[in-house]
């Protein structure tokens, strides 16, 4: 008992300290472009967190998480299109020759609307590619590629709807984001905590969902999803809901990365993104919330800081981190964590006696 | 040896079997089954290998699609139906080799057999406590003291005992145990055994054996089926004496038989 209440009491006191981290020390310490760079890797740690969520509490594989970002991302930047513009077209469609706003575009105009689209159309999306795929019962490598294929297709969408879309560029050159002049370094700091507080939030709401009786069956369903059915749920309907969830929160880690980036391009959200983003939840830990969070922020940085002394090589690094993960600790840096902390544990403390004998006594007992 | 005590009499019928057809490949699995379970009844379904036993309880289950022929459960028609609609009826089964959910504490296996009648919102809550019904089906499979202990820890024998608790904590009316002593130890058959009686009380069960020995020492009613069709039904003395029996099934182990 007594160590179930220790866990909790490091747990959040494990929370407590990242907060403070971020919350109050980062932002002391780092100059504002670095700090802007942290944002972004914030907002991957967002949709890595949905990984978390959907691959590795729930088994879904999803190597298309970049389609439910750029949803996102799309909805926003539309909207902030549109509200630079003030009522004329968005500069690349008059460079595209576009003479009248598509009527894709016109519900966008409305902040609320668009705001509400971030997280709505990624859900929607997901919802409806889950209740197809998971009642047909396809799973494991099939979805996986089955998703890729997904983000392959949605770029080549954006790429040749050059009017619609801004094409292989992409939607940027914002100027204003509610009323705030988006270069001053106060608006990014501004988002930077928004961010990072949508992060915290988020990983608290998915710990609940992984404690509750809904993360139970999840888990059941990934170790087995056959049996789960013979008592009496539908694992494809678990699926659905962590699908749709998963994205849902890269939606929303894609709508932050627009203003905090200034940009949202198909080459953000492709095959290669979506991939980036799996290996680091898989290099984090993929079984435990707080290792996707940890391997998005922990891979981007290196990403960034390598490529400013060796373009390239991280890509060799990247995969050199994988291999050795998989084969070598499948459970990812907190796994490792964890390994440890309990051999730490098992040398200080002698097993108490009663508690080695209960299950050779349990034997001789009789149910009933 | 088999005082359980059930009247064979026409009890109130709550399986009905009729005219059943699989097919595999051209292979028929079952030919044409026919079978009726009453209600509280202790059934034990045997026959030789490939006799269409396990393809009996897939069908009843929802996990076979028949060719031909109709289940009915309680005047509901199962066949076409998915698997967890037939288990939200009331059928609830165990596999030859047992499924628990190994990162799952035992009590947290129980709890999620016992809560699929909870709607969503509820499930998106945290388990406080555990349950009557867990709480008597932990105690009726004897592994209280392992409640809170991962159940990827149990012996095999432990891990039958966890999948029929699991089973008791989805009170179904119908309880289908595919071989449920397969691989077990001499004591742990016997508390299983035990454990079927008990629950045998108060449920209608059917249960897949290859063990003569302990068909013997807890069977009531016996069917038993040969290459897809019933060849024999009726309590174990009036089976092991049945000419047609012995040379099918109980004639391969001869001195067995004779016992």
């Amino acid at each position: 008992m007594s160590r179930i209440m220790n866990d909790k009491l490091r747990g959040y006191a494990m929370f407590a300290a990242v907060s403070a981290l971020l919350l109050v020390v980062a932002p002391l310490a780092l100059p504002g472009f670095r700090l802007d760079e942290l944002a972004k890797y914030l907002c991957f740690a967002i949709a890595a967190l949905g990984i978390g969520l959907a691959w590795g509490q729930g088994g879904m594989l999803t190597l298309g998480q970049g389609v439910f970002f750029g949803l996102g991302g799309y909805a926003m930047g539309m909207y902030l299109k549109l509200h630079d513009a003030g009522g004329d077209l968005p500069d690349f469609m008059v460079w595209s020759g576009v003479e009248e706003l598509p009527a894709l575009w016109a519900p966008f105009r409305n902040p609320v609307i668009a705001l509400a689209a971030v997280v709505v159309l990624p859900v929607t999306v997901a919802a409806l590619l889950g209740a197809l795929v998971f009642r047909q019962r396809v799973r494991g490598a099939y979805f996986a590629i089955l998703s890729q294929a997904l983000a392959a297709a949605f770029v080549i969408l954006l790429v040749g709807q050059q009017g619609l879309t801004g094409g292989t560029n992409g939607l940027t050159n914002f100027y204003d984001f509610f009323g705030f002049e988006l270069e001053a370094e106060s608006t990014q700091r501004g988002l930077y905590f928004v961010t990072a507080v949508v992060l915290g939030v988020l990983y608290l709401l998915a710990r609940q969902l992984v404690k509750s009786r809904f993360g139970r069956l999840l888990i059941a369903v990934r170790d087995g999803e056959d049996r789960v059915r013979f008592l009496g749920y539908n694992p494809a309907t678990v699926k659905t809901i962590t699908f749709a969830i998963s994205a849902g929160m890269a939606g929303l880690a894609g709508a932050l990365f627009v203003p905090v980036a200034g940009i949202i391009s198909p080459s953000l959200l492709g095959v290669v993104p979506s991939l980036e983003l799996v290996v680091a939840v898989a290099i984090g830990g993929r079984y435990a919330l707080a290792g996707a969070i940890l391997g998005a922020i922990v891979m981007n940085y290196g990403k960034t800081a390598f490529s400013e002394e060796w373009a390239g090589g991280w890509l060799y690094l990247q995969g050199a981190l994988f291999i050795g993960v998989m084969t070598l600790a499948p459970k990812g840096a907190i796994g490792v964590y964890q390994q440890i902390k309990d051999a730490v544990a098992r040398r200080r403390s002698v097993p108490a006696p009663h508690q080695e004998k209960s299950p050779a006594s349990l034997k001789e007992e009789v149910p009933a | 040896m088999s005082e359980q005590g059930k009247a064979p009499g026409p009890a109130e019928e709550l399986l009905r079997i009729r005219g059943l057809q699989v097919v595999f490949d051209g292979f028929r699995a079952l030919d044409g089954v026919d079978l009726t379970v009453g209600k509280g009844e202790l059934r034990f379904l045997i026959g030789p290998n490939g006799a269409g036993k396990t393809t009996l309880i897939d069908v009843i289950t929802g996990l076979t699609r028949p060719a031909a022929g109709s289940v009915k459960f309680g005047g509901v028609e199962l066949v076409g139906r998915k698997e967890h609609k037939i288990v939200r009826l009331g059928i609830g089964r165990t596999f030859q080799t047992s499924v628990v959910f190994e990162e799952l504490t035992v009590v947290e296996n129980l709890d999620l057999a016992a809560s699929f009648r909870r709607p969503l919102r509820s499930l998106l809550r945290q388990r406080r406590g555990v349950d009557e019904v867990v709480a008597q089906a932990l105690e009726t499979i004897g592994l209280t003291e392992l409640a809170d202990r991962p159940a990827g820890v149990l012996s095999h024998g432990q891990r039958q005992w966890l999948e029929i608790g699991m089973l008791l904590a989805q009170r179904p009316k119908l309880l289908l145990l595919d071989e449920p002593v397969a691989g077990m130890s001499r004591d742990e058959r016997e508390r299983t055994g035990r454990l079927l009686t008990e629950i045998a009380k108060d449920h209608t069960v059917i249960v897949v054996e290859h063990d003569m020995e302990f068909l013997r020492r807890y069977a009531s009613q016996v069917t038993v089926l040969h290459e897809g069709k019933v060849l024999v039904e009726g309590d174990v003395a009036q089976v092991s004496a049945d000419p047609r029996v012995q040379e099918v099934y109980l004639g391969r182990s001869g001195k067995e038989a004779a016992a």
